[in-house]
């Protein structure tokens, strides 16, 4: 990996592109008039007969993405996540989900963390909107690390996949040994009390999170769920049943994303207290990241008080 | 949450028509140098804002300041005491990310304080990074994702023939949103329901996020488009008020069909180094920079 990780994950996903471009010639990548935020403009510069700039239209851009995975070519298409799918669903749906076409939408500002742009530019529904449809992989990456080998495996892999990138640089969770297992969770911390499973940019606070839990003699497990569909059945009910009460913890409304995952796992196979930490049912609002973080309920101490709730839960 | 009261048209509505029904102003009608004054300080604002919130978006906003500025203080029928008022000419800002642009020019109309200004951006400001239509009064439509205004526009020009009402609906457009196929959607469903009560003002600057139109997505023939779609077609300078003021007279005039001012601006209009520049589409000034533009802007 020659790539230095330094840096936010989006910018690892255009550097990435890059070196996949130069093995793959069938690597295309489409924007919507963001490549210069998206970083899509690396790959744009070094392959310009392969990069399609769509403009300010999102529904052609998955359109033409669709066609050209029809085509044997290996479309990776970016905008920001709240733009794809909200912007384009049942494009997205009718031409690419359904058809199981090899698109790979890869969408970046993720999230509340987005910050001063606002509830518009801010996607806080995104996971829910595309867990929705059948057939669809969706990975959202903890750090850099993660990022670049989300990429390669959805080059590597035949079919939809969408991948949620956050706009701020991000503190890596993982070293460069790291081997990205898709479909699979990744034991961050053991722990025998309680389980935290995050994703994204809410795995480092877990870790941070089941720190100070620590010293206050809870012993909490932290899962990293990088692959939000198909879900890892396997090791939540793993969880449930050896740590007996779970917090999750996403940058997603409550509805629709990883919580209500996590909850239909458990609740079909082995109920245990669980408790939310999200974004509840409204809009946010322009301000930095971090004063969003703490205004919403995103942080690690939120974790600590969810930790906190659920332990009590299971003591009753 | 404590987003400060709900304040704009939505929670307004109720009240607003029982305030607006005696001799409040209905529009200011500046002359062309207390326009050009007006626009002066209105970029400095939005250099101010910008500069101290440390993001933003200020080459669309300046580009479309003659524009605005002619409409709030010559054009549009408006009291700034009643929002709400029922007969208001609409004006609707599609091009969500101008939100600097508008919020000076309702500060400077009196629709909010001007003092509110420097709060662009902040936690719990109700001047969101782009426009919400639930927290400042005078705006029209939340707007912030690209290509949805016009559409918009069409519901309150149907409401207006529904309701009797004779007011204007003006919708500011940037050229990179023409990128989206809603806009020709709602540009063909104005024209086929003759909404001659609606204007449509592209702020022609050149220039979206990625670099030149032409480049990225060439809209030309951008006029012939328009012509096409059934719209009669104004050309105009948009920084010059004189041709602004006529465009919108004229187009007053035209009956049975929807009318479309192509206005030719420059993006970054006013400050030297942010002119026609790309980087400047999205990029804060920094201290040194708003202090070179304001230097400019005197
Ligand atoms: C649907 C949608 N897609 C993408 C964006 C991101 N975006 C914000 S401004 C912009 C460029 C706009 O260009 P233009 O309409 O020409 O505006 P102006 O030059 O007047 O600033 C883009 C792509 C958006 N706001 N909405
Ligand atoms: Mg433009």
């Amino acid at each position: 990996m020659s790539v230095s990780l330094d840096m936010a994950p989006r910018e690892a996903y255009g550097r990435a592109l890059v070196e996949m471009g130069r093995e793959d010639r069938d690597i295309v990548v489409l924007d919507a008039d963001l490549s210069r935020s998206t970083m899509t403009h690396f790959f744009a510069r070094e392959f310009p007969e392969r990069f399609f700039d769509c403009g300010i239209a999102e529904q052609n851009m998955v359109g033409i993405a669709a066609g050209l995975a029809a085509s044997g070519k290996i479309p990776f298409a970016s905008t920001f996540a709240v733009f794809a799918p909200g912007r384009c669903f049942d494009q997205v749906r009718m031409s690419v989900a359904q058809p199981k076409l090899n698109v790979k939408l890869v969408t970046t500002h993720g999230g509340i963390t987005v910050g001063e742009d606002g509830i518009s530019h801010q996607s806080i529904e995104d996971l829910a909107l595309i867990c929705s449809l059948p057939g669809f992989t969706v990975i959202v990456p903890a750090d850099a690390i993660e990022t670049v080998q989300a990429i390669r495996v959805a080059a590597a892999t035949r079919g939809p996949f969408y991948i949620r990138l956050g706009r701020p640089k991000t503190p890596l969770v993982y070293t460069e040994g790291y081997c990205f297992n898709p479909g699979k969770a990744v034991v961050m911390r053991p722990g025998k009390d309680v389980t935290v499973i995050a994703i994204g940019i809410m795995v480092a606070e877990a870790l941070a999170a089941a720190k100070v839990m620590n010293e206050e003699g809870i012993d909490c497990r932290v899962l990293n769920m990088p692959t939000l569909k198909p879900i890892d059945e396997a090791t939540i009910l793993k969880a449930a049943t050896e740590t007996g009460g779970i917090v999750i913890a996403e940058e997603h409304l409550e509805h629709g994303g990883l919580g209500s995952a996590v909850a239909r796992v458990v609740g079909k196979h082995h109920p245990v207290p669980l408790a939310f930490v999200a974004i509840q049912d409204t809009y946010a609002q322009s301000g930095k990241p971090a004063e969003l973080l703490k205004r919403y309920g995103l942080t690690a101490e939120d974790i600590q008080q969810a930790v906190r709730a659920v332990i009590k839960r299971k003591q009753q | 949450m404590s987003l400060p009261e709900i304040t704009g048209h939505q929670s307004a509505a109720s009240v607003g028509s029982k305030t607006g029904a005696f001799s409040l102003p209905t529009s200011a009608t500046l002359s062309i140098a207390e326009l050009k004054a007006t626009a002066k300080k209105i970029r400095r604002h939005i250099i101010t804002m910008i500069g101290k919130a440390g993001s933003g978006h200020p080459g669309g906003s300046l580009s479309a300041v003659e524009i605005v500025t002619a409409l709030y203080f010559r054009v549009l029928r408006h009291r700034v005491a009643d929002p709400c008022w029922p007969a208001r000419d609409r004006f609707i800002l599609s091009k969500g990310h101008a939100a600097p642009l508008l919020y000076a020019v309702l500060a400077e109309c009196g629709y909010i304080p001007l003092a509110d200004l420097s709060s662009l951006r902040q936690l719990d400001s109700r001047l969101q990074g782009h426009t919400d239509c639930l927290l400042v009064p005078g705006i029209e439509m939340s707007a912030g994702a690209l290509g949805q205004g016009l559409s918009f526009g069409i519901g309150v020009s149907l409401a207006g023939r529904l309701n009797s009402l004779d007011y204007r609906v003006y919708v500011l457009l940037g050229d990179g949103e023409c990128d989206e196929g809603q806009v020709w959607e709602a540009a063909m469903a104005t024209a086929h329901f003759k909404l001659d009560n609606l204007t449509v003002i592209v702020d022609n600057n050149g220039i979206q996020l990625d670099g030149w139109n032409r480049d990225i997505m060439n809209l030309e023939p951008f006029a012939r488009k328009w012509d096409s779609f059934g719209w009669h077609v104004i050309e105009v300078d948009g920084h010059d008020f004189a041709q602004l003021i006529d465009a919108f007279g004229r187009a007053r005039q035209v009956k049975g069909q929807p009318t479309v001012v192509i206005a030719h601006t420059v993006k970054g209009k006013g400050v030297s180094f942010m002119e026609n520049n790309v980087d400047y589409h999205g990029k804060a000034p920094s201290a040194a920079e708003m202090e070179k533009a304001l230097k400019e802007l005197a």
